[in-house]
């Protein structure tokens, strides 16, 4: 059975360099505390695992150390680096991507348990020639300095218009029935996403905008 | 992360087996709070059950009324469904007051109920802590206690109760629906569901080993209005410093605390009370401050009051 994170030769050369497969991508995503280190030089691989999953409209095939998550296998296994990885404990939202239509934190979710579903990374919204319109905005009202967490911050704010198109609420929404889209509805919703640099009034004049909101 | 073992299971008693044949196994849902813990080496489950595809993720009327929400259920459904906004609206408030968008994607109703410490020294792998390690001593006492709870505390353990979903559930008194490993059932009252530290702060609830949450049941609707007013170090996306859920209506008017108890709290008795000091000297008899979380008692009674205001 091929495996297509194989023929991806970015990942291979780093692989290659971190002795190879899949415990040494883990190794490589993975923090080496002090306490983890005796341990890690005896403990065995646990079996691999089948993952398929759809990114982009794309299908692929992985067969994956349980532990990688689906930000790893984003980034390690399917070479999709713009997925980005901040704290990788769900606090900063450099990882957001849309798993079967809802955004999540891709770091704190394990790749295995999304087997068969369809996931879309920044890769999957827009391309250089043909940007998304939310990457346009972005662009167009310098909604980042260093870039970092944009794309996480895209991801977000693509899904979160949808969720106030819904009528989801937020802790901000004054009448739970009645979803109204303002500048602190995004800021609210937007809490996720932690930009270092502080491009926030950018990043809602661009949600503004894409959303069909006056200037 | 420590290596383990993974499995997909198809029914909820496959589920409970599956956790109580296996020494350390755990519950995977969310996963949200447990992949955290195990990248810090805190939760080191040796076998992970996946337990997200067992169907039981819809929200059904009951016939007393109520409503039965199955353990699956994202918290971000459990929000923003429409008879949660109408009867249960306290619910509603109380889990967008919660997490970020992206965390109530993923974090399940039954996994929000088992959500682990968020005290600094249960992180800290350097500090001693009872919970972590138990008998290992506990450095919130004495240390950074700021945000640490002042009720049911012991000896052993400070740590406060992190959820917000579970403080409206504990006003609603909502019922733990169960699964034991041999098929059989039980449904625990929230409010006997968790425990006080005491002296065995690693015991944070009354499940048995490979016991499964299947669903958590509301009881028929209030009625009145209803509130969840949280204090908290930034506008969003942060823990409770103080929190007060609130039912006031004609015949009913219930109160529940966050971020100041070991578990969510409620004090039926302060209940038929009235104003915020007589409500808050009740709710708050058998505080155990320190020097550094000493703010919440006033904290708390102020909150009280304004949340008052509003009804």
């Amino acid at each position: 059975m091929p495996y297509d994170d194989e023929a991806l030769s970015p990942c291979v050369t780093r692989r290659a360099l971190l002795a190879g497969g899949a415990v040494g991508v883990a190794t490589v995503s993975t923090p080496v505390l002090a306490f983890e280190a005796e341990s890690k030089a005896t403990a065995p691989s646990p079996p691999t695992v089948d993952v398929s999953l759809s990114v982009n409209g794309h299908r692929h095939q992985l067969r994956l150390d349980p532990r990688v998550t689906l930000l790893d296998a984003l980034r390690e296994h399917l070479a999709l680096t713009g997925t980005k990885k901040g704290c990788d404990h769900g606090q900063c939202g450099a990882c957001t991507v849309i798993v079967e239509g809802r955004r999540i934190n891709s770091c704190l979710t394990l790749a295995v348990m999304h087997d068969g579903e369809a996931v879309t990374t920044i890769e999957g919204l827009g391309t250089p020639d043909k940007l998304h319109p939310m990457q346009a905005a972005f662009v167009k009202h310098d909604g980042f300095q260093c870039g970092y967490c944009t794309p996480g911050q895209i991801c977000s704010s693509v899904a979160m218009l949808g969720e106030i198109e819904k009528g989801i609420p937020s802790h901000v929404t004054p009448d739970l029935d009645h979803v109204v889209f303002s500048d602190a509805e995004v800021r609210e919703r937007m809490s996720g996403n932690i930009c270092r640099c502080a491009a926030y009034p950018n990043i809602v004049a661009a949600i503004r905008e894409v959303h069909g909101g006056a200037e | 992360m420590r290596a383990f073992t993974y499995e997909r299971v198809r029914t909820p008693q496959e589920a409970a087996q599956a956790v109580a044949r296996t020494p350390g196994a755990r519950f995977i849902a969310g996963g949200t709070n447990l992949l955290d813990l195990m990248k810090l080496g805190i939760e080191r489950p040796t076998h992970l059950v996946d337990v997200n595809r067992l169907g039981l993720d819809t929200i059904e009327a009951t016939a007393e009324g109520g409503l039965r929400i199955g353990a699956m259920v994202r918290n971000a459904d459990l929000a923003a469904h429409a008879r949660v906004r109408r009867d249960y609206a306290v619910l509603t408030r109380a889990l967008v007051a919660g997490a970020s968008a992206q965390l109530r994607n993923k974090a399940t109703t039954g996994g929000n109920l088992l959500q682990r410490s968020r005290c600094p020294y249960f992180y800290d792998t350097s500090k001693p802590c009872n919970k972590r390690q138990p008998g290992s001593g506990c450095a919130a006492i004495g240390g950074f206690s700021r945000n640490l709870a002042i009720l049911g505390v012991s000896d052993k353990c400070i740590s406060q109760h992190p959820s917000d979903m579970a403080v409206a559930m504990r006003l609603l008194d909502a019922k733990v629906e169960t699964m034991m490993p041999d098929g059989t059932t039980r449904a625990i009252a929230i409010a006997n569901f968790h425990t006080l530290p005491g002296e065995t702060p690693h015991i944070e609830n009354v499940l048995k080993a490979g016991e499964f949450i299947t669903a958590v049941s509301l009881p028929k609707p209030l009625g009145g209005k209803h509130f969840y007013r949280k204090v908290r170090d930034r506008a969003s996306y942060a823990f409770a410093t103080v929190s007060v859920a609130m039912v006031k209506g004609p015949g009913v008017q219930r109160f529940a605390f966050g971020g100041i108890g070991t578990k969510p709290w409620r004090v039926e008795a302060a209940e038929r009370l009235s104003g915020a000091d007589a409500i808050a000297e009740a709710v708050l008899a058998g505080a155990q401050s320190t020097q550094q979380n000493r703010f919440k008692l006033a904290l708390t009674r102020r909150t009280l009051a304004a949340v008052l205001t509003e009804a």
